[in-house]
C-alpha cells in the first residue's frame, strides 16, 4: 500500500479514457469498416457532412447523460425536437419578419421551460423521471398534433436553416461547430463543482444530501439543460430536414442508446460524458455503415434494440466469474 | 472436524490470501483477527462456496471438499452469518427461517410445519421475544441475528462462521449473543468468529488465529496468551498507549454549540453545551436516542423544540445544509449508505462538502486535499481510486477528510470506529484528540464503552430519549451501564 499522492495530469486524460474503453473501440472499429466499405468516406467534406449529420444525436446523448449520471431519465427529448421545429415554423408563419438569433433563443428557452416543469415534477413531487418525462413526450406530441392538425405549416426561412445546412469559412458546417461547442461545454460542466457534485448525487443520493448538496436543485438543473440541448438539437433538425410533425421521433431512444452504449451506468453515478457523446457517433457510424450496406433503413430501430439489451446486459456481466466458473451454473446469488 | 489448507487467493493481481491454514474442532470457538484487509472474509468467503481458492484444501470430515456454490457449502453443513444480514425484511420470521427449502405437502408450503420447527428452534435458544409470524422488519438488529441463527440450524450446520457479529450491537446485547453462542457450541457446533473486539474474543473463544495482510501470523490458546500479545501480532508492531492522552486541567474553551430544551418526535428535553478543545462521549442503549441527538444537531432529523446556538448565534438547523453553513459536521454511523459515494475517487469524496457548501473553505484545491488525506493518515493507491476498494478504516479515513475540508467548528461522531481496524482505529483516535486541541468541539457516540470511557473529557448518558446523566473523565463502564438502563441491571432487552 502507498499512501495517497496527487496523479499526474497524462495519468488522468489516460483514466477518464479508460473508464469508456469498449465504446472506443468499437467507434474505431466502425470507422474502420466506414472506409473499406466505402473507400469516399474520409474525404473531408464527406466526413464532415457524416459529423454535421451526427451533430443533434451527439448533443442530444451530452444532455442525456446529464439526467441519467444524476439517477434519472428523460424520455421527453424527441418530442422537445418536434415540438421545437413546429413551434419555430409556426412563428415564422406569424411573424415572418423575425430575427433568426431571436427564434433560436426563444427555442432555446421553451426547452429550457419543458426540462424545468420535468424535473420540478420529478424533484418536488416525487413522480419517477421514467413517467414525468414519458407524461412530457406524450402531452408535447398530442400538443403539436393538436396544434398543427397532423400537417404542420408555415417553413423555415433560409437564414434559420443556416444553422442546420451552412457553413462557416465556406467549409465548417455550424453543425459541428455547434457539436464541438456543446461538447466541450459538457466536458468542462463534467469538471466542476457541480459536475462532480452531480455524478456523486447519482452515486448515493444520501450521502450527496448529508454533505449539503441540494440534491432536487441538482438534478432540476440537469433537466433543464437536457431540455435546452434537445431544443438546439431542434435548430439543427429544423435545418437539415424541415418541417414535420415526426421530426424528433425516436430521438430518445437513440440518444439513451448512445448514452448507454457509452458504458454509463442507467441509475447514476458511473460514466463519463466524452464516452456517451462516442457512443452517439457509433450509433450514426453504425446506422451509416447499414445504409451503405443496403440493410433497409426500416431495420433502424431493431439494430437500435439488440444493441441497447447487448451494451447493458455486457456492461452488467461479471467476467472474471463468468471466465472462472465455465459452464457451471451462473446462479450465483442463491440463498 | 474442519482443516484448511494452502489456501491462496488473488482478485485482478492482488494477493489477499497466501497459503493460510486453519482447523477447527467440534464444540469450539476459534476466533479469527486481523486488521481489515487482512484476509479474514475472503477465507471465510472461500470456506462458504462464496469464492473458489486458486489453491488450498477444504477437508470435512476428512473429506476433501470443494464448493462451486454457496449451496453446496450448505448441504456440508458450513453456515455463514455475515455482518450485512441476508434477510427478507417484510417476510416472516419463519419465512426467512426456510427460505428458499421451504417445506411442502402435496406441492404447497406447508406453513404449520415451517413455523411449528421455527418455534423450537427459538425455544432451544431461549429467545422468548420472537414469534415465527413476526415480520423480521419489526425487530431489533441483535433479534434479527438471533433469526440468522435459527437459520443456520434449522439447515443443520456443523460449522458456522460468524463475520463481525457484534459490530451492530449494543454492549447488553453482545452479552445475549455470547450465551447464544456458548448454547451453539454445547451443541458440537464449531464456530469460527470474526471480531474487532478483543474482550468478546477473550470471553467466548477456545483459540484465536491471528491474520496479517494475507498470512496467517500465529493461533493462539486464549487461556495462554493475552490482549497486548494478540494485538501486537495483528499490527506487527506495539501500539503503545491505546488512547491518547486527555486535554489538560486548562479550563475548556468558549462555547460552540449550545441547546436548551430541544425535542423532536425521538428525543425531548435536550440540554447540551459543546466548548471549543472538548471532546464530549454520549453514551447509550440502543434506541436510547443517541443517534438522534446527532441527526437533529446535524439538521438530518432537525429539533422541532427548543432554541440553539451555534458559535454564538442562534440557529436550529433545519436541514444537513444549514448545518454545514454554521461549521457542523457529521460523520454517521453508516459510512457506505451515507458517507460515501462509493464508485467516486477518493478526491472526489473528500471535495464533496467543499463542492457542495463552497462558502465554507473555498478554495477546494486539490492540493489541500492531497494535505488532508495525509493528516488523516490515509493509505490508498492514489487519489484517483474509488473509495469502494479501500478497507473501512480508509473508508473512514476519506470521511473525515471531507468533513475537515470544511474546516468545521463542531464535529459529530456516530460510531467513529465502527467496522474500523485496530492500526485506523488509533490513528482515528489521535486525530480526533488532535482536533480538539486545535479548537474543534467533538461529540463523539459509541457503542464500545471502552473507546467511550477512553477519549472523552466528559460522558453524556441518553435513556429513552433524554440525556440521564453526565459523568465525569474516566467513569467506570458499570456506571455508564447503570445510567443507560435507567438504574436497573445492563442485561435487560432493549426491544
Amino acid at each position: 500500500m502507498t499512501t495517497a499522492q496527487a496523479p499526474a495530469k497524462g495519468r488522468r486524460v489516460l483514466r477518464a479514457l479508460t473508464t469508456g474503453t469498449p465504446v472506443y473501440l468499437l467507434l474505431a472499429v466502425l470507422l474502420t469498416a466506414l472506409a473499406l466499405t466505402d473507400p469516399g468516406f474520409y474525404e473531408p467534406d464527406r466526413f464532415l457532412a457524416f459529423v454535421k449529420r451526427a451533430a443533434p444525436l451527439v448533443i442530444l446523448a451530452a444532455g442525456q447523460y446529464l439526467v441519467i449520471v444524476c439517477g434519472e431519465f428523460d424520455l421527453s427529448v424527441g418530442a422537445i425536437v418536434t415540438a421545437g421545429v413546429v413551434v419555430a415554423a409556426e412563428l415564422y408563419g406569424s411573424f415572418p419578419a423575425a430575427p433568426w438569433p431571436l427564434v433560436t433563443v426563444v427555442l432555446l428557452l421553451a426547452g429550457a421551460l419543458a426540462g424545468l416543469v420535468s424535473g420540478l415534477i420529478t424533484t418536488l413531487l416525487r413522480v419517477p423521471s421514467f413517467i414525468t418525462t414519458l407524461g412530457m413526450m406524450l402531452i408535447l406530441e398530442g400538443a403539436v398534433f393538436f396544434w398543427t392538425g397532423g400537417s404542420p405549416h408555415g417553413a423555415l426561412p433560409a437564414e434559420f436553416r443556416r444553422l442546420g445546412r451552412g457553413t462557416a469559412f465556406g467549409w465548417l458546417p455550424w453543425a459541428v461547430l455547434a457539436c464541438v461547442v456543446a461538447g466541450l461545454l459538457a466536458v468542462r460542466l463534467m469538471r466542476s463543482d457541480f459536475g462532480r457534485t452531480l455524478l456523486a448525487t447519482g452515486d448515493s443520493e444520501r450521502a450527496a444530501a448529508l454533505a449539503g448538496v441540494r440534491v432536487a436543485r441538482a438534478r432540476t438543473i440537469a433537466f433543464v439543460l437536457s431540455g435546452i440541448a434537445a431544443a438546439l438539437a431542434a435548430v439543427l433538425v429544423g435545418g437539415f430536414s424541415g418541417v414535420s410533425a415526426q421530426a424528433g421521433r425516436g430521438y430518445e431512444f437513440e440518444a439513451i442508446t448512445a448514452v448507454v452504449l457509452g458504458g454509463v451506468v442507467l441509475g447514476g453515478g458511473r460514466g463519463s460524458v466524452v464516452a456517451a457523446m462516442a457512443g452517439a457517433f457509433s450509433l450514426q457510424a453504425l446506422f451509416t455503415l447499414l445504409n451503405l450496406q443496403g440493410v433497409s433503413g426500416a431495420l433502424e430501430s431493431t439494430v437500435q434494440g439488440v444493441i441497447v439489451i447487448a451494451a447493458v446486459a455486457l456492461g452488467a456481466a461479471d467476467w472474471s466469474r463468468l471466465r472462472r466458473r465455465g459452464t457451471e451454473s451462473p446462479g450465483a446469488k442463491a440463498s | 472436524m474442519l482443516t484448511m489448507q494452502g489456501v491462496s487467493k488473488s482478485f485482478l493481481g492482488v494477493r489477499v490470501l497466501d497459503g493460510v491454514g486453519l482447523d477447527l474442532e467440534a464444540g469450539e470457538v476459534h476466533a479469527l483477527v486481523g486488521e481489515n484487509g487482512a484476509g479474514k472474509s475472503t477465507l471465510m468467503k472461500i470456506l462458504a462456496g462464496e469464492h473458489l481458492p486458486d489453491a488450498g484444501t477444504i477437508t470435512i470430515d476428512g473429506t476433501d471438499r470443494s464448493f462451486g456454490h454457496p449451496a453446496e457449502a450448505q448441504a456440508a453443513g458450513v453456515g455463514i452469518i455475515h455482518q450485512e444480514f441476508a434477510l427478507l425484511t417484510h417476510r416472516t420470521v419463519a419465512e426467512n427461517v426456510f427460505l428458499g427449502r421451504e417445506p411442502t405437502r402435496y406441492g404447497l408450503v406447508d406453513r404449520r410445519a415451517m413455523e411449528r420447527r421455527t418455534a423450537e428452534l427459538l425455544a432451544e435458544l431461549d429467545e422468548t421475544g420472537i414469534t415465527p409470524r413476526t415480520p423480521v422488519h419489526e425487530l431489533s438488529v441483535a433479534r434479527r441475528q438471533t433469526v440468522e441463527i435459527v437459520k443456520a440450524l434449522a439447515s443443520d450446520v456443523r460449522i458456522l462462521v460468524m463475520d463481525e457479529p457484534t459490530a451492530a450491537l449494543a454492549d447488553h446485547e453482545v452479552e445475549q449473543l455470547g450465551s447464544l453462542v456458548r448454547r451453539l457450541t454445547a451443541r458440537g457446533i464449531g464456530i469460527l468468529y470474526i471480531s474487532h473486539r478483543l474482550r468478546e474474543i477473550f470471553d467466548l473463544s477456545r483459540r484465536i488465529t491471528v491474520l496479517k495482510d494475507g498470512r496467517r501470523v500465529t493461533t493462539l490458546d486464549t487461556r495462554e496468551t493475552d490482549a497486548e500479545t494478540v494485538v501486537r501480532a495483528m499490527v506487527g508492531r506495539e501500539l503503545g498507549a491505546y488512547y491518547p492522552p486527555r486535554a489538560g486541567p486548562e479550563e475548556p474553551g468558549e462555547e460552540r454549540l449550545t441547546v436548551r430544551g430541544g425535542g423532536n418526535s425521538r428525543i425531548s428535553g435536550i440540554d447540551l453545551t459543546l466548548r471549543a478543545g472538548e471532546v464530549v462521549g454520549v453514551a447509550g442503549l440502543q434506541g436510547s436516542g443517541r443517534t438522534s441527538l446527532a441527526r437533529a444537531l446535524f439538521g438530518a432529523a432537525p429539533f422541532t423544540t427548543g432554541t440553539m446556538n451555534v458559535g454564538g448565534e442562534p440557529l436550529r438547523p433545519a436541514n444537513p445544509r444549514e448545518a454545514v453553513r454554521a461549521g457542523i459536521a457529521l460523520v454517521t454511523e453508516d459510512r457506505k449508505g451515507e458517507g460515501l459515494a462509493l464508485h467516486q475517487s477518493v478526491a472526489d469524496n473528500a471535495l464533496l462538502v467543499t463542492r457542495a457548501v463552497p462558502a465554507r473553505g473555498r478554495p477546494a484545491a486539490r492540493r489541500e486535499v492531497t494535505a488532508l488525506l495525509e493528516r488523516v493518515r490515509l493509505h490508498a493507491h492514489g487519489e484517483d481510486q474509488q473509495v469502494q476498494y479501500l478497507s473501512g478504516g480508509n473508508q473512514q479515513k476519506v470521511v473525515i477528510a471531507k468533513w475537515l475540508a470544511a474546516r468545521p467548528r463542531v464535529l459529530l461522531f456516530d460510531e467513529p470506529t465502527r467496522g474500523v481496524d485496530v492500526g485506523a482505529k488509533a490513528a482515528i483516535h489521535t486525530l480526533v484528540r488532535e482536533l480538539a486541541r486545535e479548537g474543534l468541539a467533538v461529540l463523539i457516540i459509541s457503542s464500545e464503552l471502552p473507546e467511550l470511557i477512553g477519549m472523552s473529557d466528559r460522558i453524556l448518558v441518553m435513556s429513552e430519549g433524554r440525556l440521564a446523566g453526565e459523568l465525569p473523565a474516566g467513569a467506570a463502564e458499570e456506571a455508564v451501564m447503570r445510567v443507560a438502563t435507567g438504574g436497573g441491571s445492563a442485561t435487560e432487552g432493549a426491544a
